[in-house]
């Protein structure tokens, strides 16, 4: 806690600093380099560090105005609201978390959908929130998604999702969220039969079952560099081999040379990258 | 009967009035009694009262051990007791053969099938060898080419689920466990052939899902299908997995809150006392779903069988939504 000490330095290493979403001041200290980088030159490049490239987190709302072409985002489904199925309950109940969460993002749930133009080439845009319950997947989410990609097979539009989930499918949700993953692929299963094009960016971090789910399966798999990936989260890992992880292990890098991630795209290129792609595909 | 280490804490006040039970059998042949023939017609009654007090309120935590009980029966006993023939079919076409998840043609009773069931194996040399039913990437793999040749010939589909998770090693991640899962979900809701799955032990996550997806799913009575295991959970929210039966009875993922909830269509009853008490009736039950949930399947037209099969999992979700956006 270090950097508590010092409020004009804040710090993106902390867990509980990452989850209160951006930290304000003049100052953040990078977890790549854990260099001091002024917070205005990081904006400027879309939330990377000048000095090591690392990316910041940014949030779903920040996403869509990087990607998309200004005001052209015009939401889908965002009367749609968690509920608590199981009636769960940890450290805190479900819907206590949820209002926190919501308090916190300023949104009702992990994942944002709808449709937008990317320099004037129309899509389906899907986003998640890693800060939202680590992005993971519930109803709501999975309801999001499922549609969106039911609205991209009808209208023939090019579907783009942006993950950041690194909790996977939601344990608050129980059996709910597992099935997600069923839905969402199948749902992705009539698209890739339509002919639909799906450009699916992963990013810092995308786990478990959003990892095992649709974020896999893009027709082209871009990355963020650096970013964890994976099925098994890396603890759960050590302890089960109980040996050091090679270097690199579940990055964008080491899922990029073991065939799984198309190209690392740097944030700066994501608009140009996507484009391109939608240019090569869609007719 | 099996011996004490594999008895369970709350299965001990039955095994005690069987033992007696035994005995007062055992005196009754040697030198048989009215008044003895009387004791053993009320501790008869007794055990059977005993066992349906125990097992009709397990407690999600208690239900847990009895799904991973070391006697229960599992996918091997299934094809010796259920099949009349197994020819089993290893290759994957890509890594290797993963032993955790077994495939290849089987019949039941007169009906040809493709049978996939994961295999946990039940003594220390066994798990080894069938990696405690934990799939790689090479398994689903293995899994999807038996399916897409199902479909090419006819056959339908019979996936046996009983998993702890898939593999978390180093290896999977390399040969892609996310993506050999998420392939899996997708063919499989498009896969032209009848798909009946059957948790019967351990529904571990999308190690369980990534065969999971079918026409008709059940579970026996004490298994459970969760989004993660309690101790996992309790490592992740509580911070401590030694909270594993607090998760355990928060994820709500036993036989009857799963057909609450319409992520199952059938519940096969399992024996009184567990299905590790009484193999051969438990296998007896479950040909019975298998074989009426498949002259069902068989029934439907395959167009139709898949796009039912698609709303089957659409419709899957709790969530709130208010009236003005339903009419956009
Ligand atoms: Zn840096």
């Amino acid at each position: 806690m270090s950097s508590a000490q010092k409020p004009e330095v804040e710090s993106w290493t902390g867990q509980t600093r990452r989850k209160r979403g951006v930290p304000e001041g003049l100052w953040l200290r990078c977890d790549g380099c854990q260099a001091t980088v002024f917070r205005k030159e990081v904006d400027k490049l879309l939330g990377v560090c000048p000095e090591c490239g690392y990316h910041f987190y940014i949030s779903a709302r920040q996403r869509i105005q990087q990607l998309l072409d200004e005001d052209s985002f015009e939401e889908w489904y965002a009367d749609l609201r968690p509920l608590d199925p199981l009636g769960f309950k940890d450290k805190k109940s479900y819907p206590d978390r949820l209002r926190d969460e919501q308090k916190k993002t300023g949104m009702t749930e992990a994942c944002l959908v709808g449709r937008g133009y990317m320099r004037g080439r129309p899509l389906v845009f899907g986003v998640t929130d890693s800060a939202f319950i680590m992005g993971s997947m519930g109803s709501v989410v999975g309801e999001k998604l499922t549609r969106a990609i039911e609205q991209a097979t009808e209208t023939k539009l090019p579907l783009v999702v942006v993950s950041a989930s690194g909790g996977g499918a939601r344990m608050h949700e129980g059996i709910f969220s597992l099935m997600q993953m069923g839905k969402t692929c199948a749902a992705l299963a009539r698209f890739h039969a339509a002919g639909g094009l799906f450009i699916s960016v992963l990013t810092n971090p995308t786990m478990g079952g959003v990892a095992a789910s649709f974020a896999s399966l893009g027709d082209v798999v871009f990355a963020e560099p650096k970013a964890l990936i994976g099925f098994a989260g890396p603890r759960v890992v050590q302890a089960t081999v109980k040996s050091e992880l090679p270097e690199g292990f579940q990055t964008s890098e080491f899922m990029m040379e073991h065939g799984f991630v198309d190209r690392i795209v740097s944030r700066s290129e994501l608009r140009t990258e996507i484009a391109r792609v939608i240019d090569y595909c869609v007719k | 009967m099996p011996d004490d280490l594999h008895r369970l804490p709350f299965e001990r006040p039955i095994y005690e009035r069987e033992t007696h039970l035994t005995e007062l059998e055992r005196q009754h042949t040697d030198a048989p009694t009215e008044a003895l023939e009387e004791e053993i017609r009320k501790l008869r009654v007794e055990v059977t009262r005993r066992k349906r007090e125990v097992f009709e309120t397990l407690d999600p935590a208690d239900l847990v051990k009895v799904s991973r009980h070391p006697n229960r029966p599992q996918t091997l006993d299934y094809i010796e007791l259920i099949f009349d023939e197994f020819v089993e079919l290893h290759g994957d076409r890509s890594f290797g053969d993963d032993r955790a998840i077994l495939t290849g043609f089987a019949k039941l009773d007169d009906r040809q099938v493709m049978f996939i069931g994961q295999q946990k194996g039940r003594n220390m040399k066994e798990r080894t060898e069938y990696n405690y039913g934990c799939a790689h990437p090479e398994g689903y793999k293995k899994a999807l080419v038996r399916m897409e040749m199902a479909a090419k010939f006819g056959l339908p589909i019979i996936c046996f689920i009983d998993t702890p998770g898939a593999y978390p090693g180093v290896g999977a991640e390399e040969r892609g466990q996310a993506y050999h899962i998420a392939l899996n979900l997708r063919e499989m809701s498009q896969i032209k052939t009848p798909i009946v799955c059957v948790v019967i032990g351990e529904g571990g996550s999308g190690g369980a899902l990534g065969i999971g997806i079918g026409d008709h799913i059940a579970v026996l009575q004490h298994a459970y299908y969760s989004v993660i295991s309690p101790e996992g959970c309790a490592g992740i929210l509580w911070k401590n997995s030694s909270f594993a039966d607090q998760a355990a009875r928060a994820l709500k993922f036993t036989s009857k809150d799963l057909l609450r909830f319409g992520v199952v269509d059938e519940i096969v009853p399992e024996p009184l006392g567990g299905a590790h008490r009484d193999h051969r009736q438990m296998a007896n039950f479950l040909k019975g779903s298998l074989n009426s949930a498949l002259r069902k399947l068989c029934a439907i037209p395959l167009d139709r069988l898949v796009d039912r099969r698609y709303d089957k999992f659409r419709k899957i979700g709790m969530f709130e939504e208010s009236a003005v956006a339903e009419a956009s």
